[in-house]
């Protein structure tokens, strides 16, 4: 089994990919010759050939629209934005077609793709390189929203996003592309699209995270081990479609609820998770249910950048404070 | 006019002086006083010192991510040179040679790169926008002032600076032909270092020039040597002077190399040869400028090396300055979203400033 990093396991999973199904497709600013600039597709054009991984001029509307017309045209295209700040000239695409495409057509055309994205802070960079936009693809209907948090998960995501007959945008936490190493089968594996998972099981608290925030959160529960705080921690994989029996179920347990995310906090999704466990979980409910997010701020530049970012010692506070309600 | 002289579509480049320094042509030589030629060339140098300067202190860790400068002086300077106070430049993130042209304080344009939004609040009298990084979308802010200009009845023109990779965005097209249809004074800079990241230049487009893509908007283009900073200040003005007139906006495509990396994140070995690095070198902006200016009598070897020492020693206090500026304050990153802030965001500064109490943050 090899022991890959987040990074590696993007890369060993597309490859494996681009072995077994010709149609599938990677490209980007930087993607082929280069292997991108967090090297994700290195080796790629070398193996598969310039034809199936390949550089394209600098347009992200243009990268984003014309895997339209290959998704179209019989091609599984898994496409790379830069960094998720830089998705914004697509958006157009994005939702103005790729979202729309199965519904527009009356199912004639779906659209196989997969749009791949570094995302989140904490990596200290430049304006425009530590955005978190999952709210805005999830809310969008058409389109489901992956995030995957460690190399196994990584890998199993990314294949069932590429076979995925409809479009999947794939957020990577590129604070954690090199966190850490896992042990990935060699072999073919799926993970389902839109089942969460429960990371550890508790009786006191249901904490929900996803991404980066995964360890910070385990960071936190660590850091409460002796205070008698037992938490469930949920690692929800999928913003959307989102596994809402997971969450309920979890908060019918546990009576408490508390879901933190780098998104903004305003019409964000802890604010749609939270309404979730209203619906479903409202009479079970010991404290109300809390959401620990980004500021309603542009993220800062590095030097201002730790105020914005969630540590642990935040989340462990805020976990005190609703079980101790 | 250099712009019919110099047709991008019959393969024509204007340059002036050699990679040694020699006039080719007499005639194309620009009017520029001998004071202001000194100028031009202290700033390339300063710009020269000031990035070798950067990349060291990101070597040592005491500066984030930089995006070096190095062969494109002649580009950035010689430009920004053949305007005035009054014009205004939208930058994109790589011309610190005509920034600080324009008078912004390296100590701020340290500040920005060292991870402060301070370092974009220029002063007062310094007419440029802050650094655009989502590629070519300044051209049509560019664009806007001149719009505005033309209302107004003013006369101010309007520098723009995009790289070869950004003429690649749909907002570069739509800039142009904004530029055409409505007629702005604008003056286009495609800053055409040979690369965007790792994608070669003939990887962006089709097109034998980019000077030639002013063409389909009906405005004039050209290209120049981009490391010929006379070639540069001769198409510049020339655009510049008609942009003012009233005749519109300009496309210049500056030929230049980029020599040091992308950014400081960035492995240009991956993507190039050593060879090709070399022959640009050769060609280097600032040693055929010096001994242009040498042959003249303006300037000496002793005098270079006078001001190279004055100009680190310039560069290692601004530096000094921002590293003893510290952390940012807490207010600012809050206050600075709306005119006033909105009783939403007020709540989570004082929640924020709670963790702080509770040192949980
Ligand atoms: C919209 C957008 N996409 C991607 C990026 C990432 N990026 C930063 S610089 C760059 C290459 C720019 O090349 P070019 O325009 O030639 O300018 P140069 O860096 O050579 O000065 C890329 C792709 C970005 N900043 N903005």
């Amino acid at each position: 089994m090899p022991l890959l990093n987040n990074i590696s396991a993007i890369n060993h999973a597309l490859d494996k990919e681009m072995e077994r199904d010709k149609s599938v497709v990677v490209y980007g600013e930087d993607v082929g010759f280069e292997g991108g600039v967090f090297r994700a597709t290195a080796g790629l054009q070398k193996k598969h050939g310039v034809d199936r991984c390949f550089d394209t001029p600098l347009a992200e509307s243009g990268i984003v629209g014309s895997a339209v017309g290959m998704a179209v045209n019989g091609m599984k295209p898994v496409v790379e934005m830069q960094f998720s700040g830089f998705v914004l000239p697509a958006m157009n695409q994005i939702l103005g077609h790729v979202a729309r495409y199965r519904n527009r057509t009356r199912g004639r055309y779906n659209l196989p793709m997969v749009i791949r994205m570094p995302y989140g802070g904490g990596v200290r960079a430049l304006e425009h390189h530590s955005e978190s936009m999952e709210d805005i693809f999830a809310q969008t209907p058409g389109l489901k929203v992956v995030i995957p948090s460690t190399p196994y998960d990584t890998k199993g995501l990314l294949l069932a996003a590429i076979r995925d007959p409809d479009p999947v945008i794939f957020l990577e936490p590129k604070r954690i592309y090199r966190a850490f190493k896992q042990d990935v089968p060699e072999e073919d594996y799926t993970l389902p699209i839109g089942k969460a998972k429960i990371v550890q099981e508790g009786e006191d608290i249901t904490v929900v995270v996803w991404g980066a925030l995964v360890r910070e959160a385990q960071k936190a529960i660590k850091e409460i081990e002796d205070e008698g705080i037992s938490v469930e921690l949920i690692d929800l994989r999928t913003i959307s479609p989102l596994d809402k029996e997971t969450i309920i179920e979890s908060v019918q347990k546990t009576g408490r609820f508390l879901v933190v995310h780098e998104a903004f906090k305003s019409f964000g999704p802890g604010a749609e998770l939270i309404s979730t466990v209203n619906e479903g979980a409202f009479l079970y409910l010991e404290a109300p249910p809390t959401r620990l997010t980004g500021f309603d701020i542009t993220i800062p530049l590095p030097k201002g950048e730790h105020h914005f970012i969630i540590e642990p010692k935040q989340i462990a506070d805020k976990i005190r404070e609703i079980v101790s309600f | 006019m250099l712009v019919d002289q110099f047709n991008p579509l019959e393969g024509k480049m204007l340059s002036i002086l050699d990679k040694d320094g020699n006039v080719k042509d007499k005639k194309l030589v620009p009017k520029i006083e001998d004071e202001k030629l000194i100028e031009i060339y202290k700033t390339m140098l300063l710009t020269r010192v000031a990035d070798i300067k950067a990349l060291q202190y990101q070597r040592q860790g005491r500066m984030l991510t930089y995006a070096p400068n190095q062969g494109q002086e002649a580009t950035q300077v010689g430009s920004i040179a053949a305007s005035e106070e009054k014009d205004w430049l939208v930058p994109a993130f790589r011309e610190l040679g005509a920034w600080l042209y324009k008078g912004v304080p390296l100590e701020q344009i340290f500040l920005y790169w060292y991870g402060n939004e301070s370092g974009s609040d220029f002063p007062e009298n310094v007419k440029m926008l802050p650094i655009s990084v989502p590629i070519a979308s300044q051209l049509n802010h560019a664009v806007g002032i001149g719009m505005a200009t033309n209302i107004k009845g003013e006369d101010e023109v309007t520098l723009a600076y995009v790289g070869d990779g950004g003429t690649s965005q749909g907002e570069f097209s739509e800039a142009l032909n904004f530029a055409g249809v409505f007629n702005t004074p604008t003056v286009f800079i495609i800053s055409n270092n040979q690369f965007a990241i790792s994608v070669p230049r003939k990887f962006q487009t089709k097109a034998k020039t980019l000077a030639q893509k002013s063409i389909g908007f009906g405005i004039p283009g050209i290209q120049v040597d981009g490391n010929d900073v006379l070639a540069v200040y001769a198409a510049t003005k020339e655009a510049v002077d008609r942009a003012r007139k009233g005749e519109g906006p300009t496309l210049i495509e500056t030929v230049t190399y980029r020599l040091g990396p992308h950014t400081t994140s960035d492995d240009p070995k991956i993507y190039r040869e050593d060879v090709e690095v070399e022959e640009w070198k050769e060609k280097d902006p600032l040693i055929r400028f010096r001994k242009y200016l040498i042959d003249k009598n303006l300037w000496d070897e002793e005098k270079d090396e006078k001001q190279k020492e004055e100009f680190e020693n310039i560069v290692n206090s601004n530096f000094k300055k921002v590293e003893e500026s510290g952390k940012i304050s807490l207010e600012k990153i809050f206050k600075y979203n709306y005119e006033e802030m909105t009783p939403e965001l007020i709540e989570q500064y004082e929640e924020y400033k709670n963790y702080i109490e509770k040192g949980v943050k």
